[in-house]
Formats: structure tokens, sequence, C-alpha cells
């Protein structure tokens, strides 16, 4: 698997199962710094957690630690650079996200991963990380990673 | 008597406990007498602000009782939302204050177990399966307060698991409630879903069931697929309930093995599943063992939990006072031999 590439030229990768999909995450950490935005798109199952589970590697947070924010809706990794794992999945209203506090996540130190971007578009920051992953055959997956700005 | 006050995530809750007897139990969201000003509850956080004074008064009011009558005040502490939990602690820090009482900070995961001795009394040490949309964890409680975790889910929580493969077979999410209904008539031996049993320990994962549950429902035609799903969905409900259930009953035997308990306690809202309760109540059968499980109102998110869980504390002695401090995650100790 090739590195992602630092820039705003899209790098594309196809995964061929789960662990590939952590360690497209782990490979992809490598160009984040603090107060980065990551926003992960895809349908329900294509792996965005598995991808965060990859970039927590890296910043040296137990890979178990990451678990899926659907109910929760934050989780919070301590790590080398404390990770704010998001999922917006259960939001009706985009306006919920500044209920939960969305600001102080973006804007604080930390590195924030947003699941389920969509539901709360019209606060995110111009200036982000998009990972698209998309179902292939079977359990392979097609990443798409780009800077958006 | 205890006052307890829970807001970690979307309820904002209160409640009287007397040490004998819950004198009431109030969820924001579900009681009418509490106005939202017209706003729809929403999700957590800041909302909590907006309705945490009537729901205080309420359960007070419920209850019967009046501040003389508190000895202290219970809130969450973690895990959880950090500004949803602000709001609780904050205000219980204010009345603690203004009270003269003083304030125990109570782990919401901890409290789900302790929901069970508002109706039971079941005998320590026990082990305890909390599952919900949000937690899969289990439990040994060799004493009162004191929670070795054994496993935990490493992906989706056993709830969320039956919201989302609810949602993939075009149900509403959350789906959980609805597909135990629908499983009731249903053929669980209608296809073989994978258990995941992570032969390692007493870990739980549950994502690979959501995907092979999509690969499924990819591999059907898409002309035939709607007609498909609607045709066999009480069959796919009931085998999907079986393959989470199984690992769930398969991890809290192998539990039961390791630690030699005589109880089981079963907590969180997918206890209300018709299917693990069953599953769960042969297999303690067979063992010869107890089974508790919390009414489903206690269940769910609230704070009779919390006052419960508060007034082991109190006996205990563990207070806090205002230094008290949220925390969106914890760590439980691990289960070890030499305990």
């Amino acid at each position: 698997m090739s590195q992602p590439a630092a820039g705003k030229q899209p790098s594309y990768f196809i995964s061929k199962g789960v662990g590939e999909t952590v360690q497209a995450g782990e490979a992809f950490a490598q160009l984040l710094k603090p107060g980065d935005v990551v926003l992960l798109e895809g349908e329900m199952g294509t792996g965005k957690t598995h991808f965060v589970k990859g970039v927590a590697r890296y910043f040296g947070i137990p890979e178990e630690e990451v678990q899926s924010p659907t109910f929760s809706l934050v989780h919070e990794y301590p790590g080398r650079c404390v990770l704010y794992h998001l999922d917006c999945y259960r939001m009706q209203r985009p306006e919920e996200a500044l209920e939960i506090g969305l600001e102080e996540y973006l804007y604080g130190s930390g590195i924030t991963l947003i699941e389920w971007p969509e539901k709360i578009a019209p606060y995110l920051p111009p200036v982000c990380w998009s990972v698209e992953i998309r179902h292939l055959k079977g359990e392979r997956r097609e990443i798409l990673i780009h800077q958006k700005s | 008597m205890i006052l307890g006050i829970e807001s970690s995530c979307d309820e904002t809750a209160a409640a009287v406990y007397d040490g004998a007897q819950l004198l009431s139990n109030v969820v924001a969201s579900q009681n009418d007498h509490i106005d939202y000003g017209g706003i729809v509850p929403e999700l957590a956080s800041r909302a909590h602000e907006r309705v945490i004074w009537d729901t205080v008064a309420q359960a007070m009011s419920d209850a019967g009782v009046t501040r003389e009558h508190i000895d202290a005040i219970a809130v969450t502490e973690g895990p959880g939302l950090m500004g949803s939990l602000l709001v609780g602690l904050c205000f219980a820090k204010g009345l603690s204050v203004q009270w003269q009482k003083p304030v125990i900070g109570v782990n919401h995961i901890d409290a789900h177990i302790y929901a069970t001795f508002i109706d039971e009394k079941p005998e320590l040490p026990f082990v305890s399966l909390v599952v919900s949309g949000g937690h899969t964890q289990l439990f040994h409680v060799p004493r009162p307060l004191r929670h070795e975790i054994m496993g935990q889910t490493r992906d989706d929580a056993a709830g969320e698991a039956f919201d989302k493969i609810g949602k993939l077979l075009g149900l509403d999410y959350p789906a959980g409630p609805v597909m135990d209904r629908l499983a009731a008539s249903g053929d669980a031996s209608f296809y073989d879903f994978p258990r995941a049993m992570l032969r390692k320990g007493l870990d739980f994962s549950f994502s690979g069931l959501k995907t092979s549950v999509l690969y499924y429902i990819q591999d059907i035609p898409e002309e035939q697929r709607d007609d498909y799903l609607k045709k066999h969905l009480n069959d796919l409900c009931a085998s999907i309930s079986a393959a989470i259930t199984d690992v769930l009953i398969h991890k809290l035997r192998q539990a039961v093995r390791e630690t030699g308990v005589k109880s089981v306690v079963i907590a969180g809202g997918v206890s209300a599943n018709s299917m693990l309760r069953e599953k769960a109540r042969k297999m303690t059968g067979q063992l010869g063992i107890s089974l508790h499980i919390p009414h489903p109102e206690y269940c769910t998110d609230n704070a009779a939990m919390i006052a419960v869980t508060g007034w082991f504390k109190a006996r205990e002695g563990q207070y806090d006072d205002l230094r008290l401090k949220p925390y969106a995650r914890h760590q439980w100790d691990k289960k070890s031999s030499a305990v």
C-alpha cells in the first residue's frame, strides 16, 4: 500500500479488508497535526470506525479503545495527541452538533475525526481532510483521501 | 436519603432513593409536567440546562421530600459527553453548597449494575453484563463498589448492532425494540450469521456481523431485494438476534465459569431484549445460579440507578467535594486472579 501524499493531491487506495483499512488510517495519521479535522464519509459498514482505529494506533492509543461513538456522540482518546471521535449519525438537525459542543472540539488542540459529517454540513470548517470510503465487491473498499480548502 | 441526578448523554433525569425504596424517578423527556418551551427534546448536552431544575424539582415533589430530608446528592461524573456531564455536575455542586449536603460522583456504567438493587438483592460476588446502545461490558463484582472489567466490545455496542442492522433491513433507526418484536415470530435458524467469538478472552465484536448482513443483502438480486426482505423480515430479525445473543450468552457463561459466581446481573437497555432474557434464563437455570435483570424502566438511562449507587457509596463513606470533575472515558481495573 502506498503512503498517502501530503498536499492537495488526492490519494487513493484499495483496501482488501478490515486490517488494511486500519493500516490505511495509520499511514494517513502521519500527515495529521493538532487542530486538524478529518471528515469520514461512507455508508454504514464501510469501515469508518476501523480507519479511526488506525489513526489512533499511530498516536499510541490502543486500538480496542476506539469503539463506535454512534450512541455516545463523542469519544475522547488521550494519546500523543488527543483524538475526538464524533459520530453525527443520530443527529436530526445540524444545530444539535453545537449542543454537544462541536466548536470546542473543532477549534481545540486535538484532532477531530467526524463520522457522518454530512449531517452537520453547515458547521464544518472550510479547511479539513476528507476520507471517503466506498464499498467494492465483498470486503474490498476504495479509500479516497484529499484535503478540502 | 439520596437525590440522584443524571445527564451523561441524551436524558436529563432525577430520582430520590431512601435506602430501601425508590421514592421518585423522573426522566425529563418522558415527563409531561416538564416544559421544554416548545423545543423538541434534543440530543444531549446544553439541552440539559433548560430542564434540569424542573426535573430535580419534580423528583423532589414526587417523592414528597424537601431538602432537609436529603443526606447527599449523587451525580453522574462519567463516562459521557463533557458538556452534558458538566451541566449535571455543576448543578449538583450548586445544590450541595446551598443545601449544605455532600456530593457523590457516580460512574454511569457502574450505576447500570446497581439498578438491579432497586427491586432485588443479588448475592455478591456476581458477574454483570451491561448491554446498551452505547456499551457492552462484562464485569466481575466481588464486593459492593468493586468492578473489575472482564471484557468489552472492540467496535459496536450490542444495542448499536441491533439498531443499525435493523436499519440495513429497512427498519427505522433505532431498530432494536422493533427487531425484538419481529424476531419473536421469526425462525432463528433461517440463516446462520457469524458469531464473532474472538477466541482470546471475553471481548466482543459486532461490526463483522453488521457487514456480513450487508453482504447478505447485497447478494440478493436488486430487483428481488425489497420483496425478499419484506417476506423474510421476521426470520432475518430472529436469525440476527440469535447471532448477537448467542455471543453475549456464550461470553457471560464463560465469565461465570472463570469466576465461579452464583449470580448474574444483566443491565442496560438491551437487557429488555426477550431473546437475551430467554437464553439467560436457560443458561442460569442449567448452571443452577440466579439471574437478576432490573425492571425495564431502570435499564435505560435514568437517575434511580445513580441515586441507588450513591446510597451504596454513602454507606461506605465515599463522599466527594467540590473538586469533583467529569470524565469522558473511564478505565476499570482489570479482573485479576489475585483479587
